[in-house]
């Protein structure tokens, strides 16, 4: 049987346009042009609009969904591509399921080099064998100029859950301890530095990160007593800690001494006038965990690569405000608030 | 970070809030005003008053330029940046505070005008060179610590010969504010305001120097301590304060001999003088239309003058007949007194520019205050 | 007053910028502000521009003073150091 003729894509000239989107042979030779070969594994392989899965069998299936929109697409330590595996991956990993499957669904803007696009592929494909969850399944759009900024993707995840874990944002209680795996504000601190306008220069990467392995290790060391996790993402380590507040129904009391952060974070946050609280991170979590497991939960994270700085940083209380209190570093007291819009620099 | 950390010592601070709490008389109060918004901002983000002993009272200041700017200046922005080929550049502080119904530079660029977020004022002059086809406005706010950076672009801007950058100025003067506060007319209906001294501004003293605030000490009797701006510079200067009022001493003292010295920064005073001069009137949030209290740039160099270029008529806006801007700007209320304080006005929905900004006094109050009143000074002991 | 952090010189540009760094960030700024700037050392930057040099012998007297005012009850401040703020 003959190959199928498919005709060789100009990477270092050629653009996405408007045929690309339209189910002709455009698309098909972008998809084996660009994404066959950047995801390749034996369910996308099957050429389907659908992916058939095995599914681990008795266990509960875990859904998510995630779009990535961010801009730039390029980025010190990551691009749109691995963070979009990274942050759905997570997303299935803090309700304590291990993630199997990913699907990807491009909408690309028509002016759209095929060098970025292959380079965003590659990327995410890469950072999906790593993780060890590939991409099954996707789907590619293109609109008009002006309508995507580059290049959006949707992003769904399924994991299994292992029986009898119930790790749910509303379990917190007044005794509780709160852990969080690392330093905060790298990831924003990084986009920052790529933007127009904000011209300065720092060694930061964002932290993006897949953490499903970090969470496996919490669970075997802690399992019975973890009571929920979750990244901090966007709108920092403060709109974590409130909606966790607000779910469970609790307070928070966070001494703001122990909560890790990069001198050049805080320096480039100093600078703008930003609050590293505030600052979104990609390869965090924050664990609440009963007071008997919190030892174990600590060592176990400290040994892992992604929990190096893992630290207690404070614990839940009662609360009818739902308040997340914190000690300064200066030994006041603060309220930590969530953010009302975007965390822009500020001169005053 | 150096020349920052070891101001923002906790340990030290315990020490010198006790020493605060030992000098301080216990058979009187103190009310300082602490004028510049970024102490405001360094109060409640450190938790400072939580360290000072019950009788002693910050009161927070009109120091926000963001928070005295009238909403009919953020009209006028609005209405340039609507004007075809008007490419508006901003610093981020203003991009939510709200112009009249409703209205916000945020929103402005939502429907689609060309405003642009920068960081420093020569960001607009480059946006001016590199795109000549725009007519660039920066939106230039600020006391005196940030008039000379404005100068400094209009100065580049002149130098790169530049026929499409103007400013749109609203520079406000310090010293001519904290007159104004002092001389406010005490309405039979308000409290009057109760200020024993000044924490004086940490960088518009680095600018200005010390000698435009004899008049509060020699004139008013009110003593001024210039602080600099970490938590511990801080609690020196209310230290220096009180010592002050208890020696029934009133001298202009300067803590933040680090950066400021007798004379200020007489570069930045020269060209700021070249190029600026002070208007007859301005209006401020708060404080009503204040005399010699604002700069517009001088005749020479009304080429980059927006108001004069894009003949801007500015046109008087009302606030909500019931936010209390005005009497928080002035120390004469606290946020919590404004009827609409937290369920109208609240930093997702502000209605006042006190709100919107993150050092105003509401915001502050919001983020840091407001359940202040329920604590004990106790809970701060069980912490430590 | 306003936002202004102390960052170090690195480098001296021409048309009167700098580099400076804060524990590793780094930034060109404007230094037309501030005259007889050396690398080494640290400036009070606000919006991109130096506003003013830091005095390393007056940032050591602040450190004193404070150290001296977190002892309770303490004197007033010495003569000496009156003087040296003159």
């Amino acid at each position: 049987m003959t190959k199928t003729y498919r005709r060789k894509l100009d990477m270092k000239h050629g653009r996405v346009d408007l045929t690309h989107g339209s189910g002709g042979r455009a698309m098909a030779d972008l998809i084996a042009g660009i994404f066959r070969d950047a995801f390749a594994n034996e369910f996308l392989d099957q050429g389907n609009d659908q992916a058939n899965l095995p599914v681990p069998a008795g266990r509960r299936m875990v859904m998510t969904t995630d779009a990535y929109v961010v801009s730039p697409l390029f980025f010190p330590g990551g691009d749109i591509g691995s963070l979009a595996v990274h942050g759905t991956v997570n997303d299935l990993a803090m309700g304590g399921a291990t993630p199997l499957y990913l699907s990807a669904s491009f909408i690309i803007e028509e002016g759209f080099p095929f060098a970025d696009l292959k380079r965003i592929a590659d990327s995410m494909g890469a950072t999906s064998r790593e993780a060890g969850v590939p991409v099954v399944t996707g789907d590619t759009k293109v609109v008009e100029r002006g309508k995507a900024d580059g290049v959006f993707i949707s992003t769904t995840g399924i994991g299994a859950l292992p029986d009898g874990l119930a790790l749910s944002g509303d379990r917190a209680e007044p005794g509780d301890v709160v852990v969080l795996s690392g330093s905060i504000g790298d990831h924003g601190v990084a986009i920052m530095s790529r933007r127009e306008n904000l011209t300065f220069e720092t060694a930061i990467l964002s932290d993006s990160a897949a953490l499903h392995g970090l969470v496996a290790a919490m669970l075997a060391a802690a399992g019975p007593h973890l009571k929920l996790m979750r990244d901090p993402t966007r709108g920092g380590l403060a709109a974590t800690l409130n909606e966790l507040a607000h779910q469970s129904g609790v307070g928070f009391r966070i001494d703001e001494a122990t909560i890790p952060v990069k001198p050049q974070v805080a320096a480039a946050c100093e600078l703008l006038g930003l609050d590293p609280l505030f600052v979104a991170n990609e390869g965090k979590l924050v664990a609440v965990v009963a007071p008997a497991g919190a030892a174990a939960l600590l060592t176990a994270m400290r040994a892992h690569p992604l929990g190096r700085e893992a630290a207690i940083i404070g614990s839940a209380v009662a609360c009818e405000h739902r308040f997340v209190q914190m000690t300064t570093a200066f030994g006041g007291g603060r309220i930590v608030d969530w953010l009302s819009g975007e965390q822009l620099p500020r001169i005053c | 970070m150096k020349y920052v950390d070891e101001y923002r010592d906790g340990a030290l601070a315990r020490q010198i809030a006790a020493t605060i709490a030992a000098v301080a008389h216990p058979d009187r109060t103190y009310a300082f005003m602490e004028f510049c918004g970024g102490h405001t901002h360094a109060i409640s983000r450190y938790g400072i008053e939580d360290l000072l002993p019950a009788n002693l009272r910050l009161i927070h200041g009109p120091g926000c330029p963001v928070c005295v700017l009238p909403t009919g200046r953020i009209d006028d922005a609005i209405r340039l940046v609507q004007r075809p080929g008007v490419t508006l550049c901003t610093y981020g502080d203003l991009m939510r505070v709200p112009g009249s119904k409703g209205a916000s530079l945020l929103k402005a660029k939502a429907a689609g005008a060309d405003i642009r977020m920068i960081y420093s004022s020569l960001d607009a002059v480059a946006i001016a060179e590199a795109e000549p086809a725009r007519d660039v406005v920066f939106f230039a706010i600020g006391f005196e610590t940030t008039t000379p950076p404005t100068a400094v672009a209009i100065r580049q801007a002149v130098s790169k010969g530049l026929t499409n950058f103007s400013v749109f100025c609203n520079h406000v003067l310090t010293p001519v504010a904290m007159r104004a506060i002092l001389e406010t007319p005490v309405a039979p209906n308000e409290p009057p305001i109760a200020i024993d001294g000044f924490v004086g501004p940490a960088h518009v003293s680095t600018i200005i120097g010390m000698e435009p605030y004899r008049e509060f000490a020699e004139t008013y009797r009110k003593p001024v301590v210039i602080a600099g701006f970490e938590p511990l510079d801080v609690m020196q200067a209310i230290l220096m304060l009180v010592r002050q009022i208890n020696d029934q001493r009133a001298e202009v003292e300067n803590q933040y001999i680090r950066a400021v010295t007798a004379a200020g920064n007489v570069t930045a005073q020269k060209l700021c003088d070249e190029i600026f001069e002070i208007r007859e009137n301005f209006e401020w949030r708060g404080l009503g239309v204040v005399p010699a209290s604002a700069l517009r740039l001088r005749d020479a160099y009304a080429a980059f003058d927006a108001e004069r270029r894009f003949s801007v008529a500015t046109i008087h806006a009302d606030d909500n007949p019931a936010c209390e801007c005005g009497a928080i700007l002035r120390g004469q209320k606290k946020p919590a007194e404004c009827k609409l304080f937290g369920t109208v006005c609240t930093p997702e929905t502000p209605t006042g520019a006190c709100m919107v900004s993150s050092e105003g006094a509401c915001a502050a109050h919001w983020t840091y205050g407001r359940f202040r009143e329920h604590q004990t000074k106790a809970a701060v002991q069980m912490a430590s | 007053m306003c936002l202004a952090i102390p960052a170090l010189v690195t480098e001296i540009l021409p048309d009167q910028k700098a580099r400076i760094s804060l524990d590793g960030v780094m930034m060109t700024i404007s230094v037309m502000l501030v005259e007889d700037l050396v690398p080494g050392d640290y400036v009070i930057v606000h919006v991109g521009h130096a506003l003013a040099r830091i005095d390393p012998k007056e940032a050591a007297i602040t450190l004193a003073l404070l150290q001296e005012a977190g002892i309770l009850n303490a004197p007033p401040e010495p003569a000496s150091l009156q003087e040296a703020r003159a």
